[in-house]
């Protein structure tokens, strides 16, 4: 059990590492989902088809070949996602301004992937509004964008938290895929690491990887549930 | 749905929809170009659409074609036996692990008041420690990504002396982590039905696990068959994580194709269209499923009085499948 306390530093940095992509991936997902989910059930035919398309696209991928797309496709269009060096930003996130773009590439992969089951989670929220509120909202005058603003959102918000809360689990426990791409140092690479290149026994090594991951999975489906149950008192 | 999008915003009259054709004809126009500034020309520069590249996934008379396409199918054949073997076990050891903590359960709610008292108080501590202990169980394999517990198996079972192929890791890393999920579909599947369904089951002299086993499990499975079904997708997805620890599916044997022909964008532009139409099948599938059931069991008049956890629901709905 050694191998806890002596390279607990490798750990913790992991568990940083991998905490930075997951709030990254995360707010990228939520921003780039609402977007695709308000072109979903937008009044515009086109809109409409390319968010359907979007989804379907990403949602039946395997997120293996979205990583894949990332680390081949972006270098043949000639760019290193270097727009994701945000000058105040990579102080905090480090890896966003390293000179390999790995990380980059990781995350952009994650956002979009994630993108499209926020979006339905979303947009299952919505649908949970009843439909006399948008048509009262209607009646009133109120355009689209009022009535999303004004009207449906604020209620549909009560209906998706616990649909998106665990799309956010599934995309922390998709982040430990990032570490056979290419982004050294997460706590899926420094699994691999340490047993296999410096040789430390497996269990202890496997025991902390996964306290890290529980750290962040457990305690947030523990207050999905219970959010989910005062809900259902609640209605 | 459509109904329920539709009533966000009123029918567009005329004026509004030439205002649409116009714009959505210039952002198309816009798109073209900029497709073709921003992706067209950097992809021909590297030389990403000449026939080197694609000849031998697209072009029949290539000679590489009948050679690609056949380790393809190969690879995908693997995928598949891979995806349905795990379906297969993790559906057998999630509904025993959902008939396990149903059993737990009750047994736990038990006071054995027939027996000495040490021995009741014994046989309910027991009872106690082993829901406790299959709880922790769940939640601990519920939370790990299934890269990982793919991965401490493949790493893991060697270092006790036992090796397998790497299928069988593969299948037994999935199903560790999809028994516990569609465990988990179950449990709550049974314990949103009616209260009346177990209580009429005891009136009638059936034991616990009878209850379970007759009344209880076939109307989860029936009311949580869309959800088993994302679910089923999801291990499909899963499946192509066997590049890890190197199983021959589909993605590695991408990746041997792309070592051998070196063109990483076509090869797996293809593989991604061959699992988006296999996934979006499954899922259609699983849509069919969902409105049949709810046909069905409109017209046999009885409504679920516990709706399923929202989470799972909006997971059939297809909100789920990640």
């Amino acid at each position: 059990m050694n191998v806890l306390i002596d390279r607990f530093d490798v750990f913790a940095g992991g568990f940083w590492l991998t905490f930075q992509i997951c709030l990254l991936a995360a707010i990228g997902a939520l921003i780039l989902g609402a977007v695709v989910a308000v072109l979903r059930i937008s009044p515009v035919p086109p809109l409409r088809a390319v968010g359907t398309a979007y989804v379907t696209v990403f949602r039946n991928m395997p997120l293996t070949v979205v990583m894949f797309f990332a680390a081949f496709g972006l270098p043949a269009l000639g760019s290193n996602a270097d727009f994701l060096r945000i000058p105040l930003l990579d102080q905090v996130f480090s890896r966003l301004g390293a000179d390999l773009p790995y990380f980059r590439f990781a995350l952009i992969a994650l956002v979009l992937y994630t993108a499209a089951f926020v979006c339905e989670a979303l947009r299952s929220g919505v649908n949970a509004v009843p439909p006399g509120q948008a048509e009262a909202a209607r009646s009133l005058g109120l355009t689209f964008g009022q009535n999303l603003r004004h009207v449906v959102l604020p209620q549909s918000w009560k209906a998706s938290v616990v649909p998106l809360g665990s799309v956010i689990i599934a995309m922390i426990k998709n982040s430990a895929l990032v570490g056979f791409f290419g982004v050294a140092g997460d706590l899926s690479q420094s699994a691999d690491q340490l047993t296999s290149a410096e040789g430390y026994a497996f269990i202890p090594v496997a025991i902390g990887i996964s306290i890290g991951y529980l750290i962040m999975t457990v305690p947030l489906g523990a207050l999905l549930d219970r959010l989910e149950k005062r809900q259902a008192v609640a209605r | 749905m459509s109904q329920q999008t539709s009533v966000l915003y009123d029918v567009p009259g005329p004026r509004q929809r030439r205002i649409t054709l116009i714009s959505s004809i210039l952002a198309a126009l816009l798109v073209v170009v900029g497709g073709y500034f921003l992706i067209y020309r950097p992809l021909d520069d590297n030389g990403q659409f000449s026939m080197d590249l694609w000849g031998p996934l697209v072009d029949p008379s290539n000679e590489n074609f009948a050679l690609v396409w056949e380790r393809i199918g190969v690879g995908f054949g693997n995928t598949l036996i891979a995806a349905a073997l795990a379906i297969g076990a993790s559906l057998v050891v999630g509904t025993l692990l959902a008939v396990l903590r149903i059993q737990l359960r009750s047994l736990t709610a038990r006071r054995f008041t027939g027996l000495a008292t040490p021995l009741a108080y014994l046989l309910r501590g027991l009872s106690t420690l082993l829901a406790v202990v299959t709880r922790v169980c769940v939640e601990v394999f519920r939370g790990l990504p299934v890269v990982l517990t793919i991965f401490f198996v493949a790493r893991g079972f060697p270092e006790f002396g036992i090796s397998f192929d790497t299928l069988w890791y593969l299948v037994i890393g999935l199903t560790v982590y999809n028994s516990v999920v569609i465990a988990e579909i179950l449990r709550s599947g049974m314990e949103g039905l009616p209260g009346g369904q177990a209580e009429a089951a005891a009136a009638v002299g059936l034991s616990p696990l009878q209850t379970t086993r007759l009344i209880l499990l076939p109307q989860a499975f029936r009311i949580m068959l869309p959800a088993l079904i994302s679910q089923l997708v999801v291990v499909l997805k899963d499946t192509s994580l066997g590049f890890i620890i190197s199983y021959e599916e589909t993605l590695n044997i991408g990746k041997q194709i792309i070592g051998a022909l070196g063109n990483p964008i076509q090869t797996y532009l293809i593989i991604g269209v061959l699992f988006i139409v296999v996934n979006y099948s499954l899922s259609k599938l699983a849509q069919y499923v969902q409105h049949r059931l709810a046909r069905g069991r409109k017209t046999a008049g009885t409504p679920a009085q516990n709706p399923p956890p929202a989470a799972l629901t909006a997971q059939a709905e297809g909100a789920g499948g990640i």
